[in-house]
């Protein structure tokens, strides 16, 4: 069948400037470019482009640019390009439309809307640079009061913590799948974390034994397929996650193809080569609360209960009663993932209509465990969509202890958000298990790169709370009275419990 | 509770989000619990006037009620002589009235005194279980202050007493008569609010039972302070960041039944470098301490002195942006913002120091140690 789909991405070469040396044909996974040794020209099949932009990076003489394709259909702000080349696509395909990363509409951001306080006159700011700022976090269950008693004329602790996580910046590297990324990616996320006193998750494909020595760092996950769950691997584990939902793909499960599951792959995950990994939609032994409370009580038993368990849900309409319920499951941690949380791969229609902003849920799961009592019970981790440290202070103010971070993280080592994480052609040998193109990750490289992110981030925190007037982030959680909102309806700010500039 | 309609809750008129104050704060404590008059307080806050603007002055008296020692001294403020009706039945549905009054005032340079009563009041016999005399106080407390509209309840200890209001200090003790009633621990504030219109409510000291806070300084943390509080039952009516520090001290001292060392250590928490400095059993206490309780750390300027019956402990911020001097002679223990309060009342001086930042002065009647941690002695 002819396809009717116009190429997306024109590429141009400066004949000039082009020496010939075929770095872009090498790079490229998608077979966009190719020398023709006949006539000594690197021609380009346009339509092949997704604008990854990883040929114009490698090109050490700037002879590619790569342009939107500026012929489009009839101006309509409802039959947009978008949506007539998605129905050309259906129709030519009959499936299902696959995207990856998270949901690219702009409607659906909050952060740009709200704004932060800073200190004049009445109270000084603090300089970070010269006096203590704290951004520790821990991570767990917290008791209502401690118990103290005096013995020997000394006060001593009664009361026992439960397991907590000790974080050095509240970022933490949010669930990616060995097999939807690369040995090499899951290397350099577990290095970082180390490094930088914080947390990697596994995501739902357990976790390869090489990297077993980074366990004190890592979150290890279970999901709906149990792929690579065994005692070892929760052992291994600083903390434990039940994946419920996922903020990309709210609903359904996880699906890795065949071609992806290599041999290492395969055995981490405990399933044959080359089978499709499909993830159930629900936890098939989960179909309620109660269930959940036994999974929970299961997994703290298999670990002793010296590990925080998570329960991490996607962010969706009754998400405060879901997350009481949670709490009082046992969960010692939350992780909510919102609307515009990333994938490796989810249906379109999924991604960009399933769910609601992680802004709102945030605000609305804090204050319903604090009208219950129960906020000190489990720690709150937001995921979905982080781009700045500036959204990392908005989340802790409306009540989250920590964030994950995945899109922002791969963006650092490389990714450059082409939203085609699902062909397992990644340029950038990132959403890959291919092991010619996973080379393309230095673990080295890429978790410094990992690491002056989180750096970065972190100076960045500090000096907005020195701003604030505020040398502790505990000072910062939830405090919403360091958040006013531009341009919002007043049933949105309530639900963020936010007032309005200026007010 | 959203902020909506909780804003509608507020008794509070000129309500922003919470106080921003600049504050002279002072107070004096006879170590053996003798009995002593108004006179240096008065005269010791008045000396630091430029601190505060008349829109803020207050005190806090304890064995100032000798003769009615066994009852809670209720002191109520009524904006309407409506609120006053609706407020004595809801104190007659919880207590029996020993006696009432109206408090005694004279003419001074204050603004709208409102009508200010005083009640002596004994919890009823029949309460719902396991509810103590003061658990009904507080609740009681809570409801006229949430309920009525326009009473205040700002003073509810037994054998204590606070009187504030909209004036310089000296001015509001004038009014009060201060002169005519005699206590063993006052402390003294003097306000310059910035951005709330004097309203007496909001005036320190502030108090739950006999707790008081005089507080200098603004919380940067109160948003956060407030929402843990409210877990616990706690209402901030006046959304002022020392209602805060006041119910805190309640929640953590009178209901936690944590030591004042301990409570120092969760409001101005030692940094994690001093924590992480070792792994012995105080530092594990420390970390457990933050962990749990660092929404209640105080963050932000601020100097407090807190009272209750028996004890006085001042307390700064852990990186102390505001002032306190702290000093002794013979019996009494003096805590101030300045050093000139102190020397204008008691010119000869056993010991002058400043307290470091986050760490506690404690006096307590009876004892002659003065509990501090490390401190800075001033050179006389």
């Amino acid at each position: 069948m002819k396809s009717y789909l116009p190429p997306e991405y024109l590429v141009e070469r400066s004949e000039e400037r082009c020496i010939r040396c075929k770095v872009c044909v090498n790079q490229c996974t998608y077979e966009t470019h190719s020398y023709d040794a006949e006539d000594d020209v690197i021609r380009s099949k346009d339509e092949n482009c997704i604008n990854c932009q990883r040929c114009v990076t490698f090109c050490p003489t700037h002879a590619i640019t790569i342009k939107k394709n500026p012929s489009s259909y009839r101006d309509n702000a409802n039959m947009t390009p978008e949506v007539i080349k998605d129905i050309k696509k259906q129709a030519e395909t009959g499936g299902v439309l696959l995207t990856g990363m998270g949901c690219d509409k702009p409607q659906l951001t909050y952060w740009d809307r709200l704004l932060v306080n800073a200190s004049q006159v009445t109270n000084p700011s603090i300089d970070p640079l010269r006096e203590p700022m704290e951004i520790r976090t821990y991570l767990g269950a917290k008791p209502d009061a401690l118990e103290m008693e005096l013995e020997n004329g000394e006060i001593q602790l009664k009361t026992q913590l439960a397991p907590q996580l000790t974080l050095e910046t509240p970022i933490m590297f949010s669930a990616m799948s060995y097999g939807a990324v690369s040995l090499n990616v899951h290397e350099a996320l577990a290095r970082a974390a180390t490094r930088a006193g914080t947390y990697f998750n596994t995501g739902e494909g357990g976790l390869d034994p090489r990297l077993y020595k980074y366990g004190d760092h890592a979150i290890v996950q279970v999901a709906s397929g149990r792929f690579g769950v065994h005692a070892k691997y929760l052992d291994t584990g600083a903390a434990v996650e039940i994946k419920i939902g996922q903020g990309a793909k709210p609903g359904i499960g996880g699906h890795l193809p065949g071609e992806k599951v290599t041999d290492d792959i395969a055995r981490t995950r405990m399933i044959p080569i080359g089978t499709d990994a499909l993830s159930p939609a629900p936890q098939h032994d989960i179909y309620s609360i109660e269930d959940l409370r036994q999974l929970i009580y299961a997994l703290k038993e298999a670990t002793d209960y010296r590990k925080p368990i998570s329960v991490k849900i996607a962010a969706v309409h009754n998400s405060a009663a879901i997350a009481s319920g949670i709490v009082r499951a046992g969960a010692d941690i939350i992780a909510i993932d919102g609307i515009r949380g990333a994938t490796g791969a989810a249906p379109k229609v999924i991604r960009d209509n399933v769910g609601i902003p992680i802004e709102l849920a945030i605000a609305s799961v804090d204050q319903r465990l604090r009208e219950e009592g129960i906020r000190n019970k489990a720690s709150i981790v937001a995921a979905g969509g982080f781009r700045s440290s500036g959204d990392i202070v908005k989340a802790i103010a409306l009540g989250a202890d920590a964030v994950y971070i995945a899109t922002a993280a791969l963006v650092a080592i490389g990714c450059t958000v082409c939203q085609k994480c699902y062909t397992g052609k990644c340029p950038w040998g990132i959403a890959t298990s291919d092991p010619w193109i996973s080379k393309r990750i230095n673990p080295d490289i890429a978790s410094e790169r990992l690491i002056n992110l989180l750096r970065g981030w972190s100076m960045e925190i500090k000096d907005m709370m020195g701003g604030m007037g505020i040398n502790a982030i505990e000072s910062l959680r939830g405090n919403r009275l360091h958040l006013r909102g531009v341009g919002l309806t007043d049933t949105e700010l309530k639900v963020l419990g936010i007032k309005e500039a200026g007010d | 509770m959203n902020v909506n309609e909780q804003d509608k809750k507020i008794i509070n008129p000129f309500g922003s989000d919470k106080d921003f104050a600049g504050c002279s704060i002072f107070g004096m404590l006879n170590l053996e619990g003798k009995r002593f008059s108004s006179k240096d307080p008065v005269r010791a806050i008045s000396n630091m006037h430029e601190r505060s603007n008349g829109l803020g002055g207050g005190f806090a008296v304890y064995g100032i009620y000798p003769d009615l020692k066994d009852y809670y001294a209720l002191h109520v403020m009524y904006l309407s002589r409506d609120a006053k009706d609706r407020t004595d039945r809801i104190l007659a549905s919880s207590f029996d009235i020993i006696h009432d009054e109206e408090i005694q005032t004279r003419q001074a340079n204050v603004i709208d005194p409102p009508l200010v009563w005083r009640y002596f009041v004994q919890p009823k016999k029949i309460r719902p279980e396991n509810q103590t005399e003061d658990d009904c106080v507080i609740q009681a407390v809570m409801r006229i202050n949430t309920e009525t509209g326009k009473a205040f309840v700002f003073s509810s200890g037994k054998d204590m007493g606070v009187f504030k209001g909209v004036g310089y200090p000296e001015d509001i003790a004038d009014y009060f008569c201060l002169d005519d009633y005699a206590g063993y621990l006052w402390s003294c504030h003097g306000r310059f609010p910035t951005n709330t219109p004097g309203w007496w409510g909001g005036a320190h000291p502030f108090n739950v039972l006999d707790w008081t806070v005089v507080h200098n300084g603004e919380l940067s943390s109160y948003g956060i302070n407030r929402r843990y509080l409210e877990m616990y039952g706690y209402k901030c009516t006046l959304q002022t960041d020392t209602e805060v520090l006041a119910y805190a001290f309640d929640l953590l001292m009178r209901r936690q039944r944590l030591p004042i060392e301990i409570v120092s250590q969760i409001l101005a928490a030692p940094f994690w470098s001093e924590v992480d400095a070792s792994q012995s059993k105080p530092n594990l206490m420390l970390r457990a301490l933050r962990q749990t309780y660092g929404s209640l750390l105080m963050n932000g300027p601020f100097s407090v002195i807190v009272a209750h019956h028996g004890e006085m402990i001042g307390l700064t911020d852990r990186i102390k942006l505001r002032p306190m001097i702290a000093g002794t002679k013979d019996d009494i223990l003096y805590l101030s913002s300045e050093e000139a309060s102190i020397r204008l009342v008691s010119p000869t001086l056993d010991r002058l120091w400043a307290p470091r930042g986050g760490e506690p002065v404690i006096g307590r009647v009876g004892g002659k140690e003065i509990i501090e941690a490390q401190s800075i002695e001033v050179h006389q």
